[in-house]
């Protein structure tokens, strides 16, 4: 008969196949009519200005960066976990220094700022404390005459 | 590639079944293109709250053209305007349709006689399925426009039109 998994691919199969089923209805019933203004780029209206390639933050990287390191990690705790009674006290203490050494490069990147989202670097001004001239108001002489 | 988009030449049983249906689910769902200009706005706004409720009809309002069957020209179509509605016209995908609302858009309106900037009446430059009269419409009348609309696609067909 069948295993488990052989059941799973047949849940797979028949909802492959009914998604590829509406995609199919919908290329037999739907008009084809391509011309250049209709596959012009959507701009609410307007005549389309410059590159669709938005340049996005680097910020997205660093944090999908440490998410893997960690991600990684994770996957190495699973299955250690689940043995985790027939192995003694060495496999513990082996990932207890596999840890540590992590803790200690997550520590790096939380002090580092590279967890938060906006980096909490305020620019404070700098005031400069020059000696002012009193300077003496400006009194009017005459017409179109400036004051000495 | 729409293979049976108008490909046959006479109907028969089969063809009028599918005609039925494609056609009863076009015109249940008819998504709508806003496209408030003017005071019409106000009015189609109205039909699309809860006392008229045009979503009874199966009319979704989507901001973009791609998603949409129908465009419902709401208010007063300037010339600067008219660039715009006619490349967002082009960019609707067939099957497509396009529902005049207001006097503005059918023909000018109040600004037919001294308007130099009005375009006197939407259909100059798309064409126009249904026009729907009154300065503003009622909801009423907007639902009424939109009924007309399901009747006219109900007609439609896969058969090609011959001349």
């Amino acid at each position: 008969m069948l295993t488990e998994f052989g059941k799973v691919l047949i849940f797979f199969i028949i909802g492959a196949a009914f998604v590829a089923a509406g995609l199919i209805t919908a290329w037999l019933l739907r008009p084809h009519r391509p011309y250049p203004q209709k596959l012009s780029t959507y701009e609410c209206g307007e005549e389309p200005v410059g590159s669709a390639w938005v340049r996005f933050n680097v910020r997205f990287y660093v944090i999908a960066l440490v998410f893997l390191i960690f991600d990684v990690e994770v996957v190495f705790l699973f299955p250690w976990a689940l043995v985790y009674r027939q192995l003694g006290l060495f496999a513990f203490i082996e990932m207890a220094v596999f840890l540590v050494i992590l803790i200690v490069g997550f520590t790096y990147v939380w002090v580092k700022g590279d967890l938060d989202w906006d980096k909490p670097r305020p620019e404070v001004p700098s005031v400069q404390h020059s000696p002012r001239v009193e300077k003496p108001p400006i009194t009017k002489v005459a017409e179109g005459v400036p004051a000495a | 590639m729409g293979l049976l988009d108008q490909r046959f030449q006479n109907g028969n049983i089969l063809i009028t079944s599918i005609d039925n249906l494609l056609n009863w689910a076009r015109l249940s769902s008819l998504w709508q293109m806003q496209f408030g200009l003017a005071c019409c706005a106000i009015e189609m706004m109205a039909a699309s709250a809860s006392n008229f409720d045009i979503m009874r009809f199966g009319v979704i309002p989507r901001a973009t053209p791609r998603q949409t069957d129908v465009m419902i020209v709401a208010g007063t179509v300037t010339l600067k305007m008219a660039s715009r509605i006619k490349r967002l016209y082009d960019q609707m995908p067939e099957p497509r349709y396009v529902i005049s609302m207001g006097s503005c858009s059918n023909c000018g309106g109040p600004y037919w006689e001294h308007g130099y900037h009005v375009l006197k009446g939407v259909d100059r430059v798309i064409p126009v399925d249904v026009y729907v009269p009154g300065c503003p419409p009622r909801p009423e009348a907007l639902l009424e426009g939109i009924i007309k609309l399901q009747e006219k696609v109900r007609k439609e067909s896969l058969v090609k039109k011959s001349a």
